[in-house]
């Protein structure tokens, strides 16, 4: 988040440009939801592709509500430095449409649904963990809560103007602690609690459709421009141009790591890999895309590339069903790139702080990095894995065996995904029709 | 009368069905199916997690055919399909009792 850029002289203008600018970006945001409902989507196995995207999909439901009556008020709010709050904004009864967001040139209402963005796709990021297994009313419950919660005050540190984070100078551009660090922390907290898939390590579960997932990760490619550049608020000063050549820097970086590391590893290029290495890269530079060089952004997106591709396979190593890497990617991505600004941190870029490579060559900044980054890790995994608990306890998180097995988009969803059988997968039309059939066919045996 | 299946490579049919038409059948059915014999399978990487497939994608081709043109078709069908690879596959005969065109209602040779 960009720090106010009031000149003492004369109070920021509303700007056409930065408005028009911010509200496309709200847009891109918001089209990463998609994306990652394909990203996810593809991932697992046909018989729950639909929950997987409906996951994502209902987020942009229920935050959005939730952002409206209070999430904005108590995210921004300036409050304390734990919380926000501001009666003004409950509802978004009354702010003016021409009312500046204090210090810039774009008015509340358009930094309110830039936000609103972040605050949909961040609970979806968790959805990954818990793919073929999870009751959808026990999700619907779990975003709502999570997100008032969770989210709400952990954005309000990171970037609220009274936030404890914020004022310490801890550095998060676009949200590596808030939304990643964030949503990976709370994934593991909930598949602890939770538990594994059924067959978990003992029967393949191979992605259904990696093109799926590479349209889900050019989508989440493309809005991520949005999500980074936009997070700047503005363009006067260039720093969110930087911001954009970063993420597109840092994202090739990672991507071609994970390839490099994964034809050593494991003898091949996959498109799967192609896939995560660039979102790997998008997490890593979202912290930190505004505080170092170009060249910086090749070095973290090189490291959470390989990084990443090799978190992923902790799973199978200490055996907790991150099923399609949230942790792994979101995390482990999260915490290099908000940890990295301690070393690349130019002071050319958002701010003067430097990174023990530049400037005094201190780890001043390494250490506030430290701090927000366990921070955030630290409430979010312990508030998601209580917060599981008590819905597993009163309404069941899981779905019953038999349903997981036979599939979640059936039990939950009553659909299925694809019908690509000449036959139309024997679907005989309507209940009442099949019933009818039901009772002819009785009939025949008795006769 | 024989029912002639031929379990073979997938990428065999076109060269399968041109000879069998030079032969002179007039009809075959093709589906799609998958097995393993001696080729076994293949491994795939997905985030570092290895898994085998070992059940490889082939075609079942069902011919019928008059008994006196069975063993000479099984031939046809044999070398079309052949690459000298393993997992070529495999084709076997067995015999029919009766077979009807449904649109004439002829029966027996006639109705191949």
């Amino acid at each position: 988040m960009a720090p106010a850029i009031t000149l003492a002289a004369e109070a920021p203008k509303l700007s056409a440009a930065n408005t028009g600018f911010m509200l496309i970006c709200s847009a891109l945001v918001l089209i990463m939801t998609p994306g990652l409902a394909f990203f996810y989507g593809g991932m697992v196995r046909v018989k729950s592709t639909l929950n997987m995207l409906m996951m994502s999909f209902i987020s942009m439901g229920i935050v959005t509500i939730l952002w409206v009556l209070y999430g904005f008020s108590l995210a921004f709010g300036e409050h304390n430095s734990l919380i926000g709050w501001n009666s003004d904004w409950f509802g978004l009864s009354h702010i003016g449409l021409t009312e500046l967001w204090p210090g810039y040139t774009i008015p509340v209402f358009v930094f309110m649904v830039f936000q609103m963005m972040f605050a949909i796709i961040t609970p979806a990021l968790i959805s990954g963990a818990l793919a073929d297994r999870v009751k959808f009313s026990a999700w619907a419950l779990f975003v709502a809560l999570w997100v008032t919660i969770v989210y709400v005050p952990v954005a309000h540190w990171v970037w609220g103007a009274d936030g404890w984070a914020y004022k310490l100078g801890v550095i998060d551009f676009a949200g590596g602690t808030a939304v990643h660090i964030n949503a990976g922390a709370a994934a593991l907290g909930v598949i602890l609690v939770i538990g594994k898939r059924v067959g978990f390590k003992r029967d393949p579960m191979r992605p259904h459709s990696l093109p799926l997932v590479m349209l889900g990760a050019g989508l989440l490619w493309f809005g991520w421009f949005g999500f980074n550049a936009g997070s700047w608020l503005g363009n006067d000063d260039g720093v969110g141009a930087l911001m954009f050549v970063n993420t597109q820097v840092a994202t090739a970086a990672a991507m071609l790591a994970w390839l490099a590391y994964e034809k050593i590893r494991h003898g091949a290029f996959t498109t799967l890999g192609a896939a995560s290495g660039a979102v790997a890269g998008l997490v890593a530079i979202t912290p930190s895309g505004g505080a170092v060089s170009p060249l910086g952004a090749i070095a973290v997106g090189a490291v959470a590339g390989v990084a990443c591709a090799a978190a992923v396979g902790l799973k199978f190593r200490f055996g907790y069903d991150d099923s399609l890497d949230v942790v792994g990617v979101h995390m482990v991505g999260g915490i290099i790139g908000s940890l990295l600004i301690g070393f690349f941190a130019t002071g050319k870029g958002q701010s003067a702080a430097t990174g023990v490579f530049y400037g005094d060559h201190t780890f001043t900044q390494l250490w506030k990095q430290c701090a927000g980054v366990g921070a955030v890790l630290a409430y979010s995994l312990v508030v998601s894995a209580v917060l599981a608990f008590l819905l597993d306890r009163t309404i069941g998180m899981r779905v019953s065996e038999d349903e997981e097995i036979s599939g979640i988009d059936q039990a939950e969803h009553a659909e299925s995904a694809y019908d690509f059988s000449g036959t139309g997968g024997g679907v005989i039309g309507s209940a009442a029709h099949a019933t009818a059939l039901a009772a002819t066919q009785t009939k025949k045996v008795d006769a | 009368m024989k029912l002639i299946t031929a379990v073979v490579k997938p990428h065999r049919l076109d060269e399968i069905k041109e000879a069998l038409q030079a032969f002179g059948v007039h009809g075959l059915t093709v589906t799609e199916a998958s097995g393993y014999g001696r080729q076994r399978g293949h491994t795939e990487v997905y985030r570092g997690a290895e898994y085998t497939v070992d059940l490889v994608p082939k075609i079942r081709i069902e011919v019928l055919a008059e008994d006196d043109d069975a063993e000479q078709l099984i031939d046809v069908i044999v070398k079309a399909a052949r690459t000298g690879k393993i997992g070529d596959g495999k084709v076997w005969s067995l015999p029919v009792e009766s077979a009807v065109r449904v649109r004439t209602g002829e029966r027996g040779p006639d109705a191949l």
